[in-house]
Parts: structure tokens; sequence; C-alpha cells
């Protein structure tokens, strides 16, 4: 079973040479410290910069410099600055290539569900029903089951939707699993873990073909 | 030129009034017009109806109208750090209107530009959509979104001159630049204001057309909202 550090570490693999990247809040953000140095990647936050670099050193914050999660930031050479109308024009015209977000539902439609739990939590969708919309690469990094131990990888969101058939690939502690025309596709599972086990902690169905390898991480 | 600048907060607050409706710029605390938010406090007008993407924190940003029930409706597009918030909103005593943050920021624009609406693909298929018009564009399904009709539009700049030119710093340029003569009457508050020609006119970001009124701000906190380091 993987830890936050690992998912984030394994979707960096998907990150490829010359991608613009949106990374959402969370384990998301987590995976800007794992990609493959020897690529060139520039980060997108969409509350207004391209080229993101690492938090800044300790008294050399600026409350004019931040990500989207609020955090204070830095930027790197050849980093831009923009305002939030041209940042998300950016990301529906396509130009940002791979979108990370979390979820708390998704379902084998490739629908998810991330902003709103009706009558507890009531935060916003934020950016996140524009990226999902409008981005054609998109990963969710996200927990396969919840505190209870009940699956969140479903045959259909229970909860208020961020947006229809966007999602295209899922990792979770347990699995990596491709959002396919006819399904949830199991791809690799987690070092250590059964098929078998996945699929009893999956509520949709899952398509198992051949032999599934263990993920490969670091 | 045309000069508008004014020499207090108090003259460019004037004529806001109970029940009209506000654009504030800002991204979280990130470039808040933060000496007008404290003016507002101040001037006790009620009633308002603010679009902003963010409602600030307990004590500080717009918080501080929250706190003092100032704010009739909200329209955001996140709302999560401010306890105050999500207890006048789920116990019905504050409307809000939740608005993916692309498309907020697009209605700004929008007002801004003079265009009466637009489509987008934000939001279909989930209850954003509900009671909008849906169409397809390049076998894709797109709403209908309106832009936004404001009184006023509050905006912070970095450096302004008495023109009303602006120019922003950082990501401090997010919903202020938008916001920009997206209102009736659009107010700058500006942390250095300068004489006409102190700005080189190929840095300016929007032009002073935009802005009616312009000031030196007293006093910038620029509070932090998540201080994120690493260690030298």
């Amino acid at each position: 079973m993987l830890g936050k550090e690992e998912i984030a570490k394994r979707i960096a693999k998907e990150v490829k040479d010359g991608y613009y990247v949106n990374l959402g809040i969370g384990i998301p953000t987590l995976v800007a410290n794992y990609v493959r140095t020897d690529i060139s990647v520039e980060f997108q936050s969409e509350n207004g910069v391209l080229g993101m670099g690492p938090f800044p050193f300790e008294g050399e914050e600026d409350a004019d410099i931040i990500n989207a999660g609020k955090q204070t930031i830095t930027t790197l050479p050849g980093a831009s600055f923009f305002d939030s109308a041209f940042s998300f024009g950016m990301i529906r015209s396509q130009h940002v290539d791979l979108t990370i977000l979390g979820a708390m539902e998704v379902a084998e439609n490739g629908d998810i569900a991330n902003w709103k739990i009706p009558g507890k939590m009531v935060k916003g969708m934020g950016g996140a029903m524009d990226l999902v919309a409008s981005a054609e690469n998109i990963i969710v990094a996200m927990m396969h089951v919840n505190k209870a131990g009940e699956s969140k990888i479903l045959k259909r969101c229970t909860l208020p939707l961020t947006g229809v058939g966007c999602v295209k690939k899922v990792v979770t502690e347990l699995a990596v699993m491709e959002v396919t025309p006819k399904g949830f596709k199991l791809l690799e599972r987690a070092p250590g873990v059964s098929v078998e086990h996945i699929i009893a902690s999956t509520e949709a169905e899952l398509i198992i073909e051949g032999e599934i390898p263990e993920m490969k991480i670091g | 030129m045309i000069n508008k600048k004014v020499k207090s907060v108090q003259e460019a607050l004037a004529g806001i009034e109970d029940g009209m409706t506000i654009m504030l710029g800002g991204f979280g605390l990130c470039g808040i017009p933060e000496n007008s938010i404290a003016e507002l406090v101040k001037k006790d007008v009620t009633n308002l109806t603010c679009i902003s993407n963010n409602a600030g924190v307990d004590d500080f940003g717009l918080g501080l109208l929250l706190q003092k029930r100032q704010i009739k409706k909200m329209i955001s597009s996140y709302v999560g750090e401010n306890a105050e918030f999500e207890r006048q909103m789920l116990s019905g005593e504050l409307e809000v209107e939740l608005t993916p943050q692309g498309t907020l920021a697009e209605k700004c624009r929008a007002a801004q530009a003079g265009i009466p609406a637009f489509f987008t693909p934000a939001g279909f298929g989930t209850e954003v959509a509900e009671g909008k018009e849906s169409r397809e564009f390049n076998g894709k399904m797109h709403i209908l979104e309106h832009a936004y009709k404001a009184d006023f539009a509050i905006v912070k700049a970095w450096k302004g001159d008495e023109a009303g030119n602006l120019i922003f710093k950082g990501t401090a340029r997010n919903f202020n630049a938008p916001m920009a003569g997206a209102g009736k009457i659009t107010i700058a508050e500006v942390e250095e204001l300068l004489p006409v020609g102190s700005l080189d006119p190929n840095q300016i970001h929007i032009p002073g057309i935009l802005v009616q009124r312009i000031f030196k701000g007293e006093k910038f906190e620029k509070r932090i909202e998540q201080r994120t380091v690493r260690k030298k």
C-alpha cells in the first residue's frame, strides 16, 4: 500500500518532457518534488503564474507571490505572471498539457466529485470545474477507500459532480487505473497488494487483462 | 491627462450605499484592496452583494465585513478559509453563489470588455449548469454565462499614476486586472501613486481609461495566508 509521497512519485512518472502542468492542492502538489530533473517541465498555478519554483527560503517570502493553495512560492527563470481571466483562458484553450488533482469520488464513466458534501462541507469548487471541463489529460490522485473502508472508486458518483466524463487515469494507494469507454481498466497494483484486494476495495467493475504488474516507484 | 487622483479612501468610496453590488479584487489575501475594505467596515454600509473570488479569513479581508453582517450575498469560487462564512452560509443568514473560478474571472472580463454573455464548458453536467442554456460547439457541451453587473469595482495595484494607469506585482494581478472597468465606477488603491510620466507606457497592465478614482493606500499589511518556506 502506498503513502501519499509514493502516490505522488508514481504520478510524477506521467509527467513528460515539454509539458505544462497544473497541480491541484494536496497530494498533487507533492508531484513537483519527484519529476525527473533531466526533462523540461513548467508548473502553472491558476491564480496567475507559469514557471513555479520551490518554496522560498525563510525570510524571503513575498505576500504577492503565491500559488493557488495560497502558499508562498518562488519563480524559476522564464516564469511569467498573468491575471485570472488570462490564466483560465490558457486552461480552456488546452495549452496546459496535464492536470493532476484530488477527488472524493470518481466513477467508471470518468465523472469526478471533489467540491461539496451537501450539508457538511461547502468550500466551493475553486478552479476545479474549469480545469476538468477543459483539460484533455486529467490524472486523479486519491485514496481508494475512505476512513470507513468504503470504496471511492464507483459505478456512479454519489456526491455533487465537478465534471462529467473527464478523468483519464486514477492513482491510489492500491492501484493505477485507466478510464476506458468500457470502465476502469486495472493497469498496475501497489507493491505487495493483490489483485483480489483491489477488487474487494473497488465498487466499480474492473477490467483485468492478463497479469497485472506491480508499480515501479522511484 | 485626465486626473483620477483622490486624496483619501473616504473620497474614493463616496457613493457606495446599502444594497449595492461591489466587485473586489484579490485571490485569497493576495492583492486585496485592504484599505478600501477597512473603510467599508467604518462606513457601515450593509446589504452588500460582493463579487470576490474568496471571502477573506475570519479577521482579515472580506471576513471583516462578514463579521459585521454587512454582506447579504457573496459570489465566490472558494470560501474554505473562513469559518464565520461557513457558519452564516449553512445557517442561511448569508446568500451564496458559488461559481467556477474561471467562469467568475470571465464574467468580470466580459463586463470589462462589453460582452453580455459567453459559453464555457466549465460546470456542464453539474449543479452549476442548472437553469442555464447549454449548447454544443465542436462536439463539446457548453453553458451560457452572463457578464456581471456591478455598481463599483475596487481593485488593488502595486503602482499607479494620477491618470489611473496601473501596474500589478506578481500573482497580485489575479482578479484585479479583469475587474478594472467591470463596474460602473472603478476605484484603484495603490501602494505607490506616481505623477504622470513616471510609468513606462510599455509596462502598463491596465490603462487609466478603466479607472475613475485612484488613491494611495495608507497602510498595507499584506498578510500571508500560508507561509511556506524551506531551510537555507
